[in-house]
């Protein structure tokens, strides 16, 4: 499974592409491709939002489904989902309803 | 210190507009990324795991409390309230957006600081000796040769996409605190027989995947020299270097695949073929550079020493960091003095604007207008009258800075890590908080004495691990952190690669394994009088790999 993130240009903000076309700020709102067309299509819409310089540095993540929502497999995802471990106060984890990384 | 003349003036203004075009071209769509980075690059700016961040120049580590107030406005203004300084004694801002960094810029430029040439293939900041200027061991200032050399490089046309990046360090004293033999180029200030200025030149040091220890290619090159030889590196480097594989392009590559002596010559021969040209310093020059450099007018303070004496006895605290954190000044009534960023569970080389400001305020009131940067992530205070210690260390205790462990186990470099960092495999700052934590107690750390811990993300080695007498490096595996340990590198006169001691160490087992290191230390050492990195040169690395891996060491 993998969902498609990115930075977005103005303020570099870690920002995933949810099923609305969107890009969001939680990861929890990522649309998950479970097979490689589905991924293939988050890949074009990125193509696209890079190309309209409203993102950089797109990317696919691995991911896992945890209580229903997508998981990276790697710490450094899990760090971009929420903010740095050792400064709980900053980043997305900052916010309500966002979750720690680590 | 330095200051801008009218030229300096109009070319930073300008680089700021051309930036500030730029960057409003890229928020408009006008230019791709791929068009951009190499421009924001340029200027500073990289794309972090969180955000952009900004690093900013601190030439050879030199600030002025104007400037370090400036840099608290900018933690304040447009980031999250605090900056980090790094081990090339540069500060990095983690949160800036894009569309604020043309006014920092600005703003920066207004007290004389910018970000040119702290990213890409050219020469970075030239670091220097954080005592510069002050030591008692130096034999001139090492920084106005660091600002010509600055001057030099700044936008030179020939040097600005070398084959990869360039990093020289200036240190003027035996002692060596300014880690040259693991810089591109170091040069070591030193006077001849007849008490002449010049430069022992060491080439082709660095650290990375590929850690090497420069060579010395010239005993004493004569200080008017110092433009033409570099120059002559330069050429040599840019010519041969390895363009076609980035992680063989660093010079330290080019001089190792030569051999030291057939680099040497090509230098040599470049250098001859430069002739007594234009790049020949010319005295007045020099001399008029250093005037910049001229240090604060110190007057006699000879009171200092009873004073202290009194304050010693009647407060602890105060006791311990005059200990560890008062340097010998060449002038008997002052001191240098090291505020320690590494404060117990604090991430090391971070300082909030509160606290920029309040140094700022102490550098003014007490020390020349001056502040220093270390690479190794603190801030020194250079010029203190040795009366006014005690004074200093109370407002540095009222802003919690005045944690008493420099050059002590606590006192660690970290790079930003995983937390931050687009590069890294596993995060560094925890790993320092919680070493920290387990050797908070003063006693017990002023028991095991010098030792130096340094802890890098990923194998770029901005934490310096090769040459930490301890170093760790995060890597991933698996998915997991996992923390190598490296043992017996040093970074001073005497530079030596850490040995990697065996299997890596998880996250919640690796600051255990520095302690048992610790302990396997105090344990063998001869006495207080052996520090960590002797008793390991003595033992070598068996009783340590027994003592974390037990029957399994050999396999190890």
């Amino acid at each position: 499974m993998q969902i498609l993130t990115a930075n977005r240009l103005l303020d570099g903000e870690a920002v995933w592409l949810g099923p609305d076309r969107l890009w969001h700020e939680t990861i929890a709102a990522a649309e998950v491709a479970h097979d490689a067309a589905a991924a293939a299509r988050l890949e074009e819409t990125g193509r696209a939002a890079l190309a309209a310089s409203h993102v950089v540095d797109v990317a696919l993540v691995d991911v896992e489904l945890v209580d229903g929502r997508p998981w990276p497999k790697r710490l450094r995802e899990r760090i971009r989902a929420a903010g740095p471990t050792t400064r709980t106060d900053l980043g997305k984890q900052a916010r309500p309803a966002t979750a720690r990384a680590a | 210190m330095y200051r801008y003349d009218e030229f300096d003036h109009a070319f930073v203004a300008a680089r700021v507009a051309e930036f500030r075009d730029q960057a409003e071209r890229r928020l408009a769509g006008e230019i791709t990324e791929e068009q951009f980075k190499p421009l924001r690059l340029m200027n500073g700016v990289y794309l972090q795991l969180h955000a952009y961040m900004l690093r900013i120049a601190v030439p050879y580590g030199t600030l002025s409390s104007r400037q370090m107030r400036m840099l608290a406005h900018i933690a304040r203004t447009y980031d999250k309230g605090y900056g980090h300084f790094t081990t090339r004694q540069n500060i990095q801002f983690n949160w800036p957006a894009l569309a604020d960094i043309p006014a920092i810029l600005a703003d920066l430029a207004a007290v004389e600081m910018h970000a040119i040439q702290t990213s890409g293939n050219c020469i970075r900041n030239v670091t220097a000796d954080h005592f510069a200027g002050a030591a008692a061991d130096e034999v001139a200032d090492p920084r106005p040769y660091a600002e010509i050399l600055r001057q030099w490089s700044t936008v030179h046309p020939e040097f600005s996409y070398l084959p990869r990046k360039f990093k020289i360090a200036v240190t003027a004293a035996e002692r060596d605190r300014a880690a040259i033999q693991v810089h591109d180029i170091g040069l070591h200030l030193k006077k001849d027989a007849d008490g002449r200025l010049g430069f022992a030149v060491y080439v082709g040091g660095g650290q990375g995947r590929t850690p090497m220890i420069a060579k010395k290619i010239r005993d004493f090159l004569p200080e008017a020299d110092l433009l033409s030889y570099v120059t002559a590196i330069m050429r040599v480097y840019n010519l041969n270097g390895r363009r076609d594989n980035k992680f063989k392009a660093r010079i330290k590559i080019l001089v190792h695949e030569t051999g030291a002596q057939a680099f040497a010559a090509a230098v040599e021969q470049e250098f001859a073929a430069l002739g007594d040209g234009a790049l020949r310093l010319p005295e007045e020059d020099v001399a008029a550079i250093a005037a910049y450099f001229a240090p604060p007018a110190l007057a006699p303070r000879p009171e200092g020493d009873a004073a202290l004496a009194a304050a010693r006895a009647a407060d602890p605290g105060f006791a311990a960091w005059l200990r560890r954190n008062v340097h010998q000044h060449r002038h008997p009534d002052y001191a240098s003095l090291t505020i320690s960023l590494k404060g117990i569970g604090e991430a090391p080389g971070d300082a909030s604007d509160v606290q920029m400001d309040a140094v700022a305020d102490l550098a003014e009131a007490y020390a020349g207008d001056e502040i220093r940067v270390s690479h190794e992530q603190n801030l020194i205070l250079p010029h203190v009258a040795r009366a006014d210690l005690k004074a200093v260390y109370d407002r540095l205790v009222a802003i919690g800075l005045a944690t008493a462990n420099a050059g002590l186990v606590t006192d660690m470099i970290a790079c930003p890590g995983l937390d931050y960092c687009a590069l890294a495999n596993a995060r560094s700052i925890p790993v320092a908080q919680e070493i920290a934590g387990r050797f908070a107690d003063q006693a017990r750390q002023e028991e095991i004495g010098d030792l130096k811990i340094k802890i890098s993300g990923c194998i770029n080695a901005c934490g310096h691990h090769h040459v930490g007498h301890i170093g760790i490096l995060g890597v991933e595996k698996k998915g997991s952190e996992l923390y190598q340990i490296t043992l017996g590198g040093s970074a001073d006169e005497a530079t030596s690669i850490g040995e990697i001691v065996g299997r890596g160490f998880g996250p919640q087992e690796i600051a255990g394994a520095v302690e048992t290191i610790v302990e396997t230390y105090l344990g063998h050492r001869t006495g207080r009088e052996e520090s960590f990195l002797a008793a390991y040169r003595r033992l070598g690395p068996g009783p340590f790999k027994e003592a974390l891996y037990g029957d399994h060491a050999k396999a190890a």
